[in-house]
Protein backbone atom coordinates (compact mmCIF):
# COMPACT_ATOMS: atom_id res chain seq x y z
CA UNK A 1 0.00 0.00 0.00
CA UNK A 2 1.57 3.91 -0.97
CA UNK A 3 1.95 6.28 1.44
CA UNK A 4 -1.04 8.40 -0.73
CA UNK A 5 -3.16 5.62 -0.44
CA UNK A 6 -2.94 5.55 3.36
CA UNK A 7 -3.17 9.29 3.18
CA UNK A 8 -6.61 9.49 1.47
CA UNK A 9 -8.23 6.85 3.96
CA UNK A 10 -11.37 8.18 5.60
CA UNK A 11 -9.47 7.00 8.98
CA UNK A 12 -6.62 8.81 7.86
CA UNK A 13 -7.99 11.92 6.94
CA UNK A 14 -10.60 11.97 9.93
CA UNK A 15 -7.35 11.92 12.25
CA UNK A 16 -5.44 14.68 10.68
CA UNK A 17 -8.45 17.02 10.66
CA UNK A 18 -9.14 15.93 14.21
CA UNK A 19 -5.63 16.56 15.24
CA UNK A 20 -5.70 19.87 13.43
CA UNK A 21 -8.50 20.58 14.97
CA UNK A 22 -7.94 19.97 18.74
CA UNK A 23 -4.06 19.10 19.03
CA UNK A 24 -3.39 17.80 22.75
CA UNK A 25 -2.29 21.25 23.84
CA UNK A 26 -5.69 22.50 22.92
CA UNK A 27 -7.35 19.44 24.24
CA UNK A 28 -5.65 19.63 27.89
CA UNK A 29 -3.88 23.34 27.89
CA UNK A 30 -1.52 23.99 30.61
CA UNK A 31 -1.76 27.74 29.90
CA UNK A 32 -5.07 30.05 29.03
CA UNK A 33 -4.80 33.85 28.49
CA UNK A 34 -4.48 36.05 31.34
CA UNK A 35 -8.32 37.28 31.08
CA UNK A 36 -9.41 33.61 32.13
CA UNK A 37 -9.17 34.72 36.10
CA UNK A 38 -12.97 35.84 37.08
CA UNK A 39 -15.07 33.85 39.08
CA UNK A 40 -17.84 33.43 36.20
CA UNK A 41 -15.44 30.73 34.56
CA UNK A 42 -16.38 28.80 38.31
CA UNK A 43 -19.66 28.19 36.97
CA UNK A 44 -18.91 26.54 33.99
CA UNK A 45 -16.03 23.96 35.58
CA UNK A 46 -19.50 23.98 38.43
CA UNK A 47 -21.69 22.73 35.67
CA UNK A 48 -19.83 20.07 34.21
CA UNK A 49 -18.92 18.84 38.09
CA UNK A 50 -22.20 18.65 38.97
CA UNK A 51 -23.35 16.97 35.88
CA UNK A 52 -20.86 14.44 36.41
CA UNK A 53 -22.31 14.22 40.12
CA UNK A 54 -26.08 13.58 38.79
CA UNK A 55 -24.58 10.96 36.35
CA UNK A 56 -23.28 9.12 38.91
CA UNK A 57 -26.09 9.60 41.16
CA UNK A 58 -28.38 8.64 38.63
CA UNK A 59 -26.29 5.57 37.91
CA UNK A 60 -27.12 4.52 42.00
CA UNK A 61 -30.58 4.71 41.76
CA UNK A 62 -30.65 2.64 38.69
CA UNK A 63 -28.60 -0.38 40.19
CA UNK A 64 -31.94 -1.11 42.45
CA UNK A 65 -34.60 0.31 40.20
CA UNK A 66 -37.36 2.92 40.57
CA UNK A 67 -39.31 1.77 43.82
CA UNK A 68 -35.60 1.26 45.62
CA UNK A 69 -35.79 4.89 47.31
CA UNK A 70 -38.90 4.78 48.39
CA UNK A 71 -38.82 2.28 50.99
CA UNK A 72 -34.97 2.42 52.11
CA UNK A 73 -33.25 4.95 53.77
CA UNK A 74 -29.99 4.36 51.57
CA UNK A 75 -31.82 4.55 48.55
CA UNK A 76 -33.56 7.67 50.11
CA UNK A 77 -30.87 9.46 50.51
CA UNK A 78 -29.16 8.57 47.26
CA UNK A 79 -32.27 10.30 45.53
CA UNK A 80 -31.52 13.30 47.55
CA UNK A 81 -28.19 13.41 46.75
CA UNK A 82 -29.52 13.20 42.89
CA UNK A 83 -32.45 16.13 43.60
CA UNK A 84 -29.41 18.40 45.25
CA UNK A 85 -26.86 17.12 41.88
CA UNK A 86 -29.49 18.54 39.69
CA UNK A 87 -30.45 22.09 41.49
CA UNK A 88 -26.59 22.47 41.61
CA UNK A 89 -26.40 22.01 38.33
CA UNK A 90 -28.99 23.94 37.00
CA UNK A 91 -28.29 26.85 39.43
CA UNK A 92 -24.43 26.91 37.90
CA UNK A 93 -25.78 26.85 34.50
CA UNK A 94 -28.10 29.40 34.60
CA UNK A 95 -25.17 31.72 36.10
CA UNK A 96 -23.12 30.46 33.48
CA UNK A 97 -25.40 31.32 30.33
CA UNK A 98 -26.13 34.91 31.25
CA UNK A 99 -22.37 35.13 32.28
CA UNK A 100 -21.39 33.70 28.68
CA UNK A 101 -24.56 36.52 27.68
CA UNK A 102 -22.87 39.77 29.21
CA UNK A 103 -19.62 38.19 27.88
CA UNK A 104 -20.71 37.87 24.05
CA UNK A 105 -19.63 34.71 24.36
CA UNK A 106 -20.59 34.31 20.76
CA UNK A 107 -17.92 36.26 19.09
CA UNK A 108 -15.14 35.32 16.98
CA UNK A 109 -16.90 32.33 15.45
CA UNK A 110 -18.09 30.76 18.59
CA UNK A 111 -21.91 31.19 17.21
CA UNK A 112 -21.96 26.95 17.29
CA UNK A 113 -20.48 27.44 20.74
CA UNK A 114 -23.85 29.24 21.89
CA UNK A 115 -26.20 27.40 20.07
CA UNK A 116 -24.57 23.91 21.52
CA UNK A 117 -25.23 25.35 25.19
CA UNK A 118 -28.53 26.82 24.62
CA UNK A 119 -29.69 23.59 22.85
CA UNK A 120 -27.70 21.29 26.03
CA UNK A 121 -29.88 24.11 28.36
CA UNK A 122 -32.78 22.63 26.73
CA UNK A 123 -32.25 19.07 27.03
CA UNK A 124 -31.10 19.74 30.69
CA UNK A 125 -34.59 20.77 31.20
CA UNK A 126 -36.38 18.13 29.25
CA UNK A 127 -34.30 15.69 31.08
CA UNK A 128 -35.36 17.12 34.47
CA UNK A 129 -39.12 17.39 33.72
CA UNK A 130 -39.30 13.52 32.58
CA UNK A 131 -37.21 12.92 35.96
CA UNK A 132 -40.36 14.55 38.00
CA UNK A 133 -43.04 13.33 36.23
CA UNK A 134 -41.76 9.14 36.75
CA UNK A 135 -40.71 9.38 40.30
CA UNK A 136 -43.92 7.89 41.04
CA UNK A 137 -44.96 9.94 43.80
CA UNK A 138 -47.62 12.44 44.30
CA UNK A 139 -45.22 15.12 42.81
CA UNK A 140 -45.34 12.86 39.69
CA UNK A 141 -49.21 12.41 39.91
CA UNK A 142 -49.59 16.03 39.92
CA UNK A 143 -46.93 17.34 37.63
CA UNK A 144 -48.04 15.04 34.97
CA UNK A 145 -51.35 15.81 35.10
CA UNK A 146 -51.28 19.43 34.86
CA UNK A 147 -47.82 18.99 32.06
CA UNK A 148 -49.97 16.88 29.78
CA UNK A 149 -52.13 19.92 28.75
CA UNK A 150 -49.20 22.03 27.68
CA UNK A 151 -47.66 19.21 25.95
CA UNK A 152 -50.99 17.94 24.40
CA UNK A 153 -51.84 21.23 23.16
CA UNK A 154 -49.13 20.72 20.99
CA UNK A 155 -49.94 17.34 19.57
CA UNK A 156 -47.01 16.12 21.05
CA UNK A 157 -48.92 14.46 23.68
CA UNK A 158 -49.91 11.92 21.10
CA UNK A 159 -46.23 10.33 21.20
CA UNK A 160 -44.78 12.00 23.89
CA UNK A 161 -47.36 10.98 26.50
CA UNK A 162 -45.99 12.24 30.35
CA UNK A 163 -48.71 9.96 32.30
CA UNK A 164 -46.85 7.10 31.12
CA UNK A 165 -44.59 6.46 33.55
CA UNK A 166 -42.67 3.66 31.88
CA UNK A 167 -42.10 6.00 28.60
CA UNK A 168 -40.96 8.69 30.76
CA UNK A 169 -38.42 6.65 32.91
CA UNK A 170 -37.46 6.14 29.61
CA UNK A 171 -36.52 8.93 28.19
CA UNK A 172 -35.42 9.92 31.59
CA UNK A 173 -32.91 7.83 31.92
CA UNK A 174 -31.64 6.63 28.59
CA UNK A 175 -32.54 9.21 25.80
CA UNK A 176 -32.50 12.70 27.40
CA UNK A 177 -28.72 12.03 29.52
CA UNK A 178 -27.52 10.25 26.35
CA UNK A 179 -28.22 13.69 24.35
CA UNK A 180 -27.41 15.78 26.95
CA UNK A 181 -23.91 13.94 27.56
CA UNK A 182 -23.50 13.75 23.75
CA UNK A 183 -23.98 17.66 23.67
CA UNK A 184 -21.95 18.56 26.23
CA UNK A 185 -19.34 16.99 25.05
CA UNK A 186 -19.76 19.00 21.78
CA UNK A 187 -20.13 22.15 23.96
CA UNK A 188 -16.72 21.81 25.32
CA UNK A 189 -15.26 20.23 22.07
CA UNK A 190 -16.01 23.78 20.78
CA UNK A 191 -15.14 25.43 23.57
CA UNK A 192 -11.25 23.81 23.14
CA UNK A 193 -11.33 24.33 19.31
CA UNK A 194 -11.93 27.92 19.44
CA UNK A 195 -10.52 29.18 22.56
CA UNK A 196 -12.20 31.24 25.49
CA UNK A 197 -13.25 34.45 24.00
CA UNK A 198 -11.32 37.75 24.76
CA UNK A 199 -12.70 40.48 26.67
CA UNK A 200 -14.33 43.05 24.47
CA UNK A 201 -11.62 45.55 23.07
CA UNK A 202 -13.29 49.33 22.25
CA UNK A 203 -10.40 50.21 20.61
CA UNK A 204 -10.07 46.94 17.88
CA UNK A 205 -10.33 47.81 14.35
CA UNK A 206 -8.99 44.02 13.00
CA UNK A 207 -10.93 41.03 12.61
CA UNK A 208 -9.10 38.10 13.92
CA UNK A 209 -9.63 34.29 13.67
CA UNK A 210 -10.79 32.52 17.03
CA UNK A 211 -6.99 30.91 17.26
CA UNK A 212 -5.93 34.11 18.15
CA UNK A 213 -6.88 33.96 22.05
CA UNK A 214 -5.58 30.44 23.26
CA UNK A 215 -1.90 30.49 22.66
CA UNK B 1 -6.01 37.77 9.60
CA UNK B 2 -8.47 39.42 7.66
CA UNK B 3 -8.91 43.16 7.24
CA UNK B 4 -12.60 43.48 7.02
CA UNK B 5 -14.02 46.11 9.35
CA UNK B 6 -14.34 45.06 12.45
CA UNK B 7 -18.07 44.00 14.39
CA UNK B 8 -18.12 44.67 17.70
CA UNK B 9 -20.92 42.16 18.63
CA UNK B 10 -19.81 39.39 16.25
CA UNK B 11 -15.65 39.56 15.74
CA UNK B 12 -13.45 38.65 18.89
CA UNK B 13 -10.30 41.38 19.05
CA UNK B 14 -6.98 39.92 18.46
CA UNK B 15 -5.85 39.32 22.42
CA UNK B 16 -2.04 40.45 22.28
CA UNK B 17 -1.62 39.89 26.03
CA UNK B 18 -0.12 37.36 28.61
CA UNK B 19 -1.09 33.85 29.63
CA UNK B 20 -1.02 32.45 32.94
CA UNK B 21 -0.54 28.09 34.39
CA UNK B 22 -3.60 26.26 34.43
CA UNK B 23 -4.04 23.15 35.29
CA UNK B 24 -7.30 21.73 33.70
CA UNK B 25 -6.93 18.32 35.67
CA UNK B 26 -6.44 19.53 38.82
CA UNK B 27 -9.12 21.93 38.53
CA UNK B 28 -11.67 19.73 37.14
CA UNK B 29 -10.93 17.64 40.62
CA UNK B 30 -10.88 20.10 43.02
CA UNK B 31 -14.47 21.31 40.99
CA UNK B 32 -15.88 18.10 41.74
CA UNK B 33 -14.86 17.28 45.18
CA UNK B 34 -16.02 20.35 46.34
CA UNK B 35 -19.51 20.02 44.38
CA UNK B 36 -19.91 16.83 45.70
CA UNK B 37 -19.10 18.04 49.41
CA UNK B 38 -22.15 20.67 48.75
CA UNK B 39 -24.41 18.37 47.27
CA UNK B 40 -23.72 15.74 50.20
CA UNK B 41 -24.68 18.61 52.67
CA UNK B 42 -27.47 19.49 51.08
CA UNK B 43 -28.84 16.25 50.77
CA UNK B 44 -27.93 15.19 54.53
CA UNK B 45 -29.43 18.75 55.59
CA UNK B 46 -32.34 18.99 53.66
CA UNK B 47 -33.31 15.32 51.90
CA UNK B 48 -35.86 14.76 49.24
CA UNK B 49 -39.82 14.77 49.05
CA UNK B 50 -41.38 11.58 48.25
CA UNK B 51 -45.11 12.17 49.26
CA UNK B 52 -47.09 9.10 48.41
CA UNK B 53 -48.52 8.53 45.30
CA UNK B 54 -52.62 8.79 45.92
CA UNK B 55 -54.67 5.57 45.00
CA UNK B 56 -58.23 5.71 43.48
CA UNK B 57 -58.97 3.55 46.84
CA UNK B 58 -57.31 6.08 48.90
CA UNK B 59 -59.52 8.86 47.29
CA UNK B 60 -62.71 6.94 47.00
CA UNK B 61 -62.16 6.19 51.01
CA UNK B 62 -61.16 9.99 51.94
CA UNK B 63 -63.44 11.33 49.52
CA UNK B 64 -66.41 9.08 48.62
CA UNK B 65 -68.71 11.58 47.05
CA UNK B 66 -66.39 13.26 45.02
CA UNK B 67 -65.58 9.76 43.60
CA UNK B 68 -68.91 8.99 42.81
CA UNK B 69 -69.51 12.53 41.51
CA UNK B 70 -67.11 11.95 39.09
CA UNK B 71 -67.62 8.48 38.11
CA UNK B 72 -70.68 10.25 37.22
CA UNK B 73 -69.19 12.86 35.34
CA UNK B 74 -67.65 10.15 33.22
CA UNK B 75 -70.69 8.30 32.41
CA UNK B 76 -72.47 12.01 31.25
CA UNK B 77 -69.54 13.29 29.27
CA UNK B 78 -69.03 16.57 31.52
CA UNK B 79 -65.81 15.19 33.12
CA UNK B 80 -62.45 16.85 31.49
CA UNK B 81 -61.28 13.75 30.05
CA UNK B 82 -64.58 12.58 28.45
CA UNK B 83 -65.06 15.87 26.54
CA UNK B 84 -60.74 16.23 26.10
CA UNK B 85 -60.67 15.96 22.85
CA UNK B 86 -56.95 14.67 20.84
CA UNK B 87 -54.90 12.68 21.59
CA UNK B 88 -57.86 11.40 24.02
CA UNK B 89 -61.33 11.30 21.76
CA UNK B 90 -63.31 13.33 19.58
CA UNK B 91 -65.45 14.68 22.33
CA UNK B 92 -63.51 18.33 22.50
CA UNK B 93 -62.34 21.29 20.38
CA UNK B 94 -58.69 20.76 21.50
CA UNK B 95 -56.67 24.29 21.92
CA UNK B 96 -56.19 26.62 19.16
CA UNK B 97 -53.42 28.90 18.14
CA UNK B 98 -55.40 30.84 15.63
CA UNK B 99 -55.95 28.60 12.85
CA UNK B 100 -53.56 26.56 13.96
CA UNK B 101 -55.08 23.27 15.92
CA UNK B 102 -52.53 21.26 16.44
CA UNK B 103 -54.11 18.39 18.90
CA UNK B 104 -57.14 18.40 16.10
CA UNK B 105 -54.61 17.61 13.72
CA UNK B 106 -52.15 15.13 14.90
CA UNK B 107 -55.50 12.96 15.85
CA UNK B 108 -56.70 10.63 18.67
CA UNK B 109 -53.68 8.20 19.29
CA UNK B 110 -54.65 7.31 23.34
CA UNK B 111 -57.66 6.54 22.67
CA UNK B 112 -59.91 7.20 25.97
CA UNK B 113 -63.52 6.57 26.65
CA UNK B 114 -64.83 7.57 29.62
CA UNK B 115 -67.56 5.40 30.24
CA UNK B 116 -66.66 2.51 29.08
CA UNK B 117 -62.72 2.43 30.23
CA UNK B 118 -63.31 3.84 33.76
CA UNK B 119 -67.16 2.77 34.64
CA UNK B 120 -68.30 0.14 32.24
CA UNK B 121 -65.46 -2.01 31.75
CA UNK B 122 -64.19 -1.75 35.13
CA UNK B 123 -67.15 -2.83 36.54
CA UNK B 124 -67.67 -5.60 33.92
CA UNK B 125 -64.97 -7.24 35.74
CA UNK B 126 -66.67 -7.69 38.96
CA UNK B 127 -67.54 -11.09 39.89
CA UNK B 128 -70.54 -12.71 42.02
CA UNK B 129 -72.64 -9.63 41.73
CA UNK B 130 -75.92 -10.60 40.16
CA UNK B 131 -77.55 -6.96 40.95
CA UNK B 132 -74.30 -5.81 38.93
CA UNK B 133 -74.27 -8.14 36.42
CA UNK B 134 -78.38 -7.39 35.78
CA UNK B 135 -77.85 -3.62 35.77
CA UNK B 136 -75.11 -3.44 33.23
CA UNK B 137 -76.97 -6.14 31.01
CA UNK B 138 -79.59 -2.91 31.40
CA UNK B 139 -77.34 -0.52 30.18
CA UNK B 140 -75.83 -2.79 27.35
CA UNK B 141 -79.17 -3.36 25.81
CA UNK B 142 -80.44 -0.17 26.46
CA UNK B 143 -80.63 2.22 23.76
CA UNK B 144 -78.40 5.39 23.37
CA UNK B 145 -81.29 7.48 24.00
CA UNK B 146 -82.28 5.25 26.89
CA UNK B 147 -78.73 5.67 28.30
CA UNK B 148 -79.12 9.49 28.24
CA UNK B 149 -81.92 9.64 30.20
CA UNK B 150 -81.08 7.62 33.05
CA UNK B 151 -77.61 9.36 33.21
CA UNK B 152 -79.42 12.85 32.79
CA UNK B 153 -82.67 12.13 35.44
CA UNK B 154 -79.18 10.49 37.65
CA UNK B 155 -77.47 13.85 37.50
CA UNK B 156 -80.51 15.96 38.38
CA UNK B 157 -80.31 14.32 41.93
CA UNK B 158 -76.78 13.94 42.21
CA UNK B 159 -76.71 17.38 43.98
CA UNK B 160 -78.49 15.98 47.27
CA UNK B 161 -76.25 12.68 46.95
CA UNK B 162 -75.04 10.91 50.48
CA UNK B 163 -72.76 8.23 51.34
CA UNK B 164 -74.78 6.69 53.77
CA UNK B 165 -73.47 3.55 56.04
CA UNK B 166 -70.53 2.12 52.80
CA UNK B 167 -73.43 3.50 50.69
CA UNK B 168 -74.01 5.98 47.72
CA UNK B 169 -77.22 7.53 48.47
CA UNK B 170 -79.56 9.57 45.86
CA UNK B 171 -82.91 10.38 45.66
CA UNK B 172 -85.71 8.37 43.89
CA UNK B 173 -85.11 9.18 40.05
CA UNK B 174 -86.15 7.58 37.02
CA UNK B 175 -82.27 6.62 36.49
CA UNK B 176 -82.30 2.92 35.58
CA UNK B 177 -79.19 0.87 36.45
CA UNK B 178 -76.77 4.15 36.82
CA UNK B 179 -77.49 4.24 40.68
CA UNK B 180 -76.12 0.54 41.07
CA UNK B 181 -73.42 0.97 39.11
CA UNK B 182 -72.26 4.22 40.77
CA UNK B 183 -72.96 2.57 43.99
CA UNK B 184 -70.84 -0.49 42.98
CA UNK B 185 -68.29 1.57 40.95
CA UNK B 186 -67.70 3.26 44.22
CA UNK B 187 -67.71 -0.45 46.41
CA UNK B 188 -65.32 -1.73 44.25
CA UNK B 189 -62.43 2.18 44.36
CA UNK B 190 -62.89 1.50 48.42
CA UNK B 191 -61.25 -1.84 48.47
CA UNK B 192 -58.79 -1.26 45.68
CA UNK B 193 -59.89 -3.06 43.04
CA UNK B 194 -60.63 -0.35 40.63
CA UNK B 195 -56.67 0.32 40.93
CA UNK B 196 -56.18 -2.67 39.35
CA UNK B 197 -59.10 -2.63 37.22
CA UNK B 198 -57.44 0.51 35.09
CA UNK B 199 -54.52 -1.11 34.43
CA UNK B 200 -55.06 -4.69 34.04
CA UNK B 201 -56.28 -3.70 30.46
CA UNK B 202 -52.47 -3.28 29.46
CA UNK B 203 -51.34 -6.98 30.40
CA UNK B 204 -49.98 -8.48 33.62
CA UNK B 205 -46.94 -6.64 33.33
CA UNK B 206 -47.68 -2.40 32.64
CA UNK B 207 -45.71 0.77 32.99
CA UNK B 208 -48.31 2.99 31.64
CA UNK B 209 -50.47 4.94 34.48
CA UNK B 210 -52.74 7.30 31.59
CA UNK B 211 -56.19 5.53 32.57
CA UNK B 212 -56.07 5.99 36.69
CA UNK B 213 -54.37 9.31 36.80
CA UNK B 214 -56.60 11.02 33.81
CA UNK B 215 -59.77 9.84 36.38
CA UNK B 216 -58.31 10.55 39.43
CA UNK B 217 -57.44 13.96 37.82
CA UNK B 218 -61.28 14.16 37.05
CA UNK B 219 -62.01 14.58 40.60
CA UNK B 220 -61.45 17.45 42.97
CA UNK B 221 -59.38 15.29 45.51
CA UNK B 222 -55.98 15.43 43.71
CA UNK B 223 -56.25 18.95 42.66
CA UNK B 224 -57.35 19.76 46.66
CA UNK B 225 -54.30 17.73 47.84
CA UNK B 226 -51.78 19.97 45.43
CA UNK B 227 -53.56 23.40 46.58
CA UNK B 228 -52.52 22.66 49.84
CA UNK B 229 -49.07 22.45 48.74
CA UNK B 230 -48.73 25.08 46.38
CA UNK B 231 -49.01 23.50 43.57
CA UNK B 232 -52.13 24.62 41.84
CA UNK B 233 -51.49 26.47 38.51
CA UNK B 234 -51.98 30.05 39.71
CA UNK B 235 -49.25 28.95 42.55
CA UNK B 236 -46.93 28.63 40.15
CA UNK B 237 -47.53 25.11 40.37
CA UNK B 238 -45.64 23.27 37.50
CA UNK B 239 -42.25 24.42 38.91
CA UNK B 240 -43.03 23.33 42.46
CA UNK B 241 -42.99 20.06 44.53
CA UNK B 242 -44.21 19.21 47.95
CA UNK B 243 -42.76 20.49 51.07
CA UNK B 244 -40.02 23.04 51.12
CA UNK B 245 -37.90 22.21 48.05
CA UNK B 246 -36.93 24.02 45.57
CA UNK B 247 -38.52 22.23 42.56
CA UNK B 248 -38.05 23.10 39.09
CA UNK B 249 -37.08 26.87 39.80
CA UNK B 250 -35.58 26.82 36.16
CA UNK B 251 -39.39 26.75 34.96
CA UNK B 252 -39.80 29.79 36.01
CA UNK B 253 -40.48 32.09 32.37
CA UNK B 254 -42.83 28.76 31.17
CA UNK B 255 -44.82 28.99 34.43
CA UNK B 256 -44.99 33.28 35.18
CA UNK B 257 -46.73 33.18 31.51
CA UNK B 258 -49.50 31.13 33.08
CA UNK B 259 -50.04 33.85 35.93
CA UNK B 260 -50.86 36.63 33.64
CA UNK B 261 -53.53 37.88 31.17
CA UNK B 262 -54.73 36.75 28.68
CA UNK B 263 -53.20 33.34 28.92
CA UNK B 264 -54.61 32.83 32.64
CA UNK B 265 -58.02 32.83 31.72
CA UNK B 266 -57.65 31.36 28.21
CA UNK B 267 -59.10 28.06 26.78
CA UNK B 268 -56.19 28.07 24.45
CA UNK B 269 -53.60 29.29 27.75
CA UNK B 270 -51.39 26.10 27.12
CA UNK B 271 -50.88 26.75 23.32
CA UNK B 272 -50.31 30.39 23.81
CA UNK B 273 -47.92 29.72 26.64
CA UNK B 274 -46.17 27.02 24.52
CA UNK B 275 -46.02 29.78 21.47
CA UNK B 276 -44.06 32.36 23.19
CA UNK B 277 -41.36 29.65 24.94
CA UNK B 278 -40.68 28.32 21.76
CA UNK B 279 -40.05 31.21 20.26
CA UNK B 280 -38.56 33.06 23.32
CA UNK B 281 -36.32 30.07 23.15
CA UNK B 282 -35.43 30.51 18.90
CA UNK B 283 -34.47 34.01 20.04
CA UNK B 284 -32.03 32.56 22.68
CA UNK B 285 -30.88 30.22 20.29
CA UNK B 286 -30.14 32.70 17.50
CA UNK B 287 -29.26 35.54 19.44
CA UNK B 288 -25.67 35.60 18.25
CA UNK B 289 -27.16 36.19 14.86
CA UNK B 290 -29.68 39.16 16.06
CA UNK B 291 -28.39 42.79 15.69
CA UNK B 292 -29.82 44.78 18.32
CA UNK B 293 -30.06 42.10 21.04
CA UNK B 294 -26.01 41.03 20.56
CA UNK B 295 -24.92 44.55 21.18
CA UNK B 296 -26.64 44.10 24.80
CA UNK B 297 -23.98 42.96 26.63
CA UNK B 298 -20.89 45.49 24.85
CA UNK B 299 -23.58 48.33 25.73
CA UNK B 300 -24.53 47.35 29.23
CA UNK B 301 -20.80 46.80 29.83
CA UNK B 302 -21.18 44.50 33.09
CA UNK B 303 -18.42 42.45 31.12
CA UNK B 304 -16.00 45.47 32.83
CA UNK B 305 -16.89 43.71 35.59
CA UNK B 306 -16.38 40.31 34.46
CA UNK B 307 -13.37 40.94 33.64
CA UNK B 308 -12.18 43.67 36.25
CA UNK B 309 -8.72 42.47 36.40
CA UNK B 310 -7.59 42.03 32.93
CA UNK B 311 -9.22 46.11 32.46
CA UNK B 312 -7.30 47.17 35.12
CA UNK B 313 -3.87 45.36 34.40
CA UNK B 314 -4.66 46.57 30.80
Amino acid sequence: MSTTEIERQWTTRLRHRAAGKLPPEKLLPDTQPSYVSSWIYVFGVATLSSLILVIVTGCLLALRGPSWWHGSFIGHFVNSLHLWSVEVFFFAMVVHLWGKFFMGAWRGGRTATWMTGVVTFLASLLTAFTGYVSQSNFDSQWISTQAKDGINATGGGAYFNVLNMGQMLMWHIVLLPLAAIVLTALHVILVRVKGVVPPYDDDATAVTTPEGATK
Amino acid sequence: MSTKKFRPDVDAPVYKGGYSPYDIIKEGTIAIVVVGILVVLLAVVFGSPDEPAITIKKWSNAAPIDFATTALSELNGTSISASYGAPYNHNGPGQQLGPLALARWVGVRIPINSADDFVIDPLQSQPNNPALKSSLTAWETASASTRTTWVANYTKVAGHMTFTNGNVVVPAANAGPVPVMINDLTHMARTGALDTALLSGNGFYTTDYTKPLLFIADGSYLGDLAQKQHMLGNQWGMMNETGSYPGQPWLWLYTFWYQVPPMNSSSNGDIEVFAIMILLTLVLFFLPLIPGLRAIPRKVRLYRVIWREHYRDA
